[in-house]
């Protein structure tokens, strides 16, 4: 079990907030972060890390890593870290930034076949594409068999489709070394098929604490689409005008009143609600 | 002698550079670390005092630099009477002089690239169990070769060619404070302009050299992160 209270004043995205938080994480779950961008998500991984100093309390299990008397280094503590930029030691290969951690061979060559790059294993990590430099942060985390293990985005900087495939990777390594895993993430597909527990973090306090699916799905059971998006434009066609939505990675028009369309204005967040009687799914490829 | 030359102040002012630089790179290496890692408030008031030999008129300098290290003052005189050693008008005073003088040839460019490094990528170090001397040579110095060599070219060849603390705080003794600047000086002074021309040449020629080695390299290596 991982306890966390802890207390520190922060410079927010909207100035000074108080970092607030009094939590208990189980053993061996995966738990994420979510929350706009200054909220103190990272804050709490740097504390956890030992990165940044903070009051109160934190133990994993029997250690105690912070109390009022003791602040254990972050040399001590048993963590593995996946850093946003990856933060790769550029002055070596693949292998020799796996061994720099811990000179377990065999570890490190069983990572890099788990993640594919035992082919990589002697070229310098500044050639690497941004999927193979992550993989390797990944498995960089994993060589000191980490109880914790802190990933800050660790998919934000990835191209959508690298993005679809290492969230497997990260599955495996979580559940074959039984790591407890906090990991920041704005994305909630990403969450949705990782992370067990949500929590929302907003000015330095948790908001909502619940599954990704009680967290995100905004429709549950009833025949209801409700979707985000940006309203991009609005076009006046004879007497009706149409909303052009950016929804994800999709444009879609809505057809508007002309109320409507006047107490709107262009880049608003906006939610788009329809009926759906029988939504069907199509596979692409 | 080199063609009936005599080579000695080249000799001297290249033993006198490679002692500084080797000095400095062993004093500046922990300070430089220490300044760029720090958030103490006094780092503003170090980086003066580090800057100071770039704006102060080498007379100044080794006026103080004379001054303190002279038989009448404690510090020679503690020299004098318990090692025997004298620390001016001979080649001792001379690096020491060179060392204050070229201190910021070696400590900023080392700064800046310890400055330049990924915060995160030491944090990684830190993380992974190592401690701040570890990760200064295993992560730091090797990610900032560029700077490293910038920082120990420049001081060298900035030694080479000081003129003004050298005569101050050395004079001009053949074999033990003549160094290849004062020996054109002294050319000049006594109209031996062939000889000035010579020695002038030749400094130019190797300082030239020296730098087209150092530009050379940093090209190769802004190459090798480009590409690699």
């Amino acid at each position: 079990m991982l306890k966390i209270q802890i207390n520190k004043a922060l410079q927010g995205s909207s100035g000074k907030m108080d970092l607030e938080l009094d939590l208990e994480i189980e053993k061996h779950s995966f738990v994420a972060l979510s929350g706009q961008s200054g909220a103190g998500k990272t804050s709490l991984l740097r504390i956890l890390a030992g990165l940044e100093e903070a009051e109160g309390e934190i133990s994993l299990g029997d250690e105690v890593w912070l109390s009022a008397s003791k602040v254990l280094p972050v040399q001590k503590r048993n963590i593995g870290f996946v850093f946003q930029d990856y933060a790769l030691f550029d002055n070596m290969s693949v292998e020799e930034n796996l061994l720099y951690v811990n000179k377990d061979k065999e570890l490190a060559s069983h990572l890099l076949s788990l993640t594919h790059l035992e082919n990589l294993k002697t070229r310098n990590v500044k050639g690497l594409s941004g999927g193979q430099k992550q993989r390797v942060a990944l498995c960089r985390a994993m060589m000191k068999r980490p109880k914790l293990l802190l990933m800050d985005e660790p998919l934000s900087a990835l191209d959508p489709q690298m993005r679809n495939k290492l969230p497997t990777d990260i599955l495996k390594l979580h559940k074959e070394f039984e790591t407890t895993t906090l990991m920041v993430s704005h994305d909630p597909s990403e969450i949705y098929r990782l992370a067990s527990r949500v929590l929302v973090v907003q000015e330095g306090k948790i908001i909502n604490d619940g599954s990704p699916r009680d967290i995100f799905l905004q429709t549950q059971g009833s025949q209801k689409f409700s979707l985000r998006g940006e309203l991009l434009d609005i076009i006046k066609a004879d007497v009706i005008y149409m909303g052009v939505v950016a929804i994800g990675a999709q444009i879609v028009e809505v057809v508007l009143d002309e109320a409507e369309a006047e107490s709107l204005t262009i880049g608003q967040s906006v939610q788009v609600n329809t009926k759906a009687f029988a939504p069907s799914l199509t596979p692409i490829f | 002698m080199f063609f009936g030359l005599d080579m000695q102040p080249f000799i001297l002012s290249f033993k006198l550079a490679g002692m500084t630089t080797l000095i400095l790179f062993l004093i500046a290496l922990p300070i430089a670390w220490w300044l760029s890692q720090t958030r103490c408030r006094c780092k503003p008031f170090i980086e003066a005092v580090v800057a100071l030999p770039i704006v102060l008129p080498p007379s100044v300098l080794g006026f103080y630099i004379l001054y303190a290290l002279s038989y009448n003052s404690p510090l020679g005189s503690f020299f004098d009477e318990v090692f025997g050693v004298k620390l001016v008008f001979n080649f001792t005073g001379l690096v020491i002089a060179s060392c204050f003088y070229s201190f910021p040839f070696m400590i900023q460019p080392l700064q800046s690239g310890f400055e330049s490094i990924n915060k995160n990528m030491l944090e990684a170090s830190y993380i992974a169990g190592k401690s701040k001397l570890q990760t200064l040579f295993y992560i730091a110095l090797p990610n900032i070769k560029p700077a490293f060599l910038t920082a120990v070219i420049v001081t060298f060849a900035h030694t080479v060619g000081e003129f003004g603390v050298v005569l101050m705080v050395g004079g001009s003794i053949p074999e033990e404070t003549k160094v290849a600047s004062v020996a054109i000086y002294e050319a000049v002074e006594n109209l031996d302009y062939a000889m000035a021309h010579i020695y002038s040449a030749l400094m130019v020629g190797m300082s030239f050299m020296v730098l087209l080695g150092v530009y050379t390299f940093n090209r190769h290596q802004g190459h090798k992160l480009g590409t690699a």
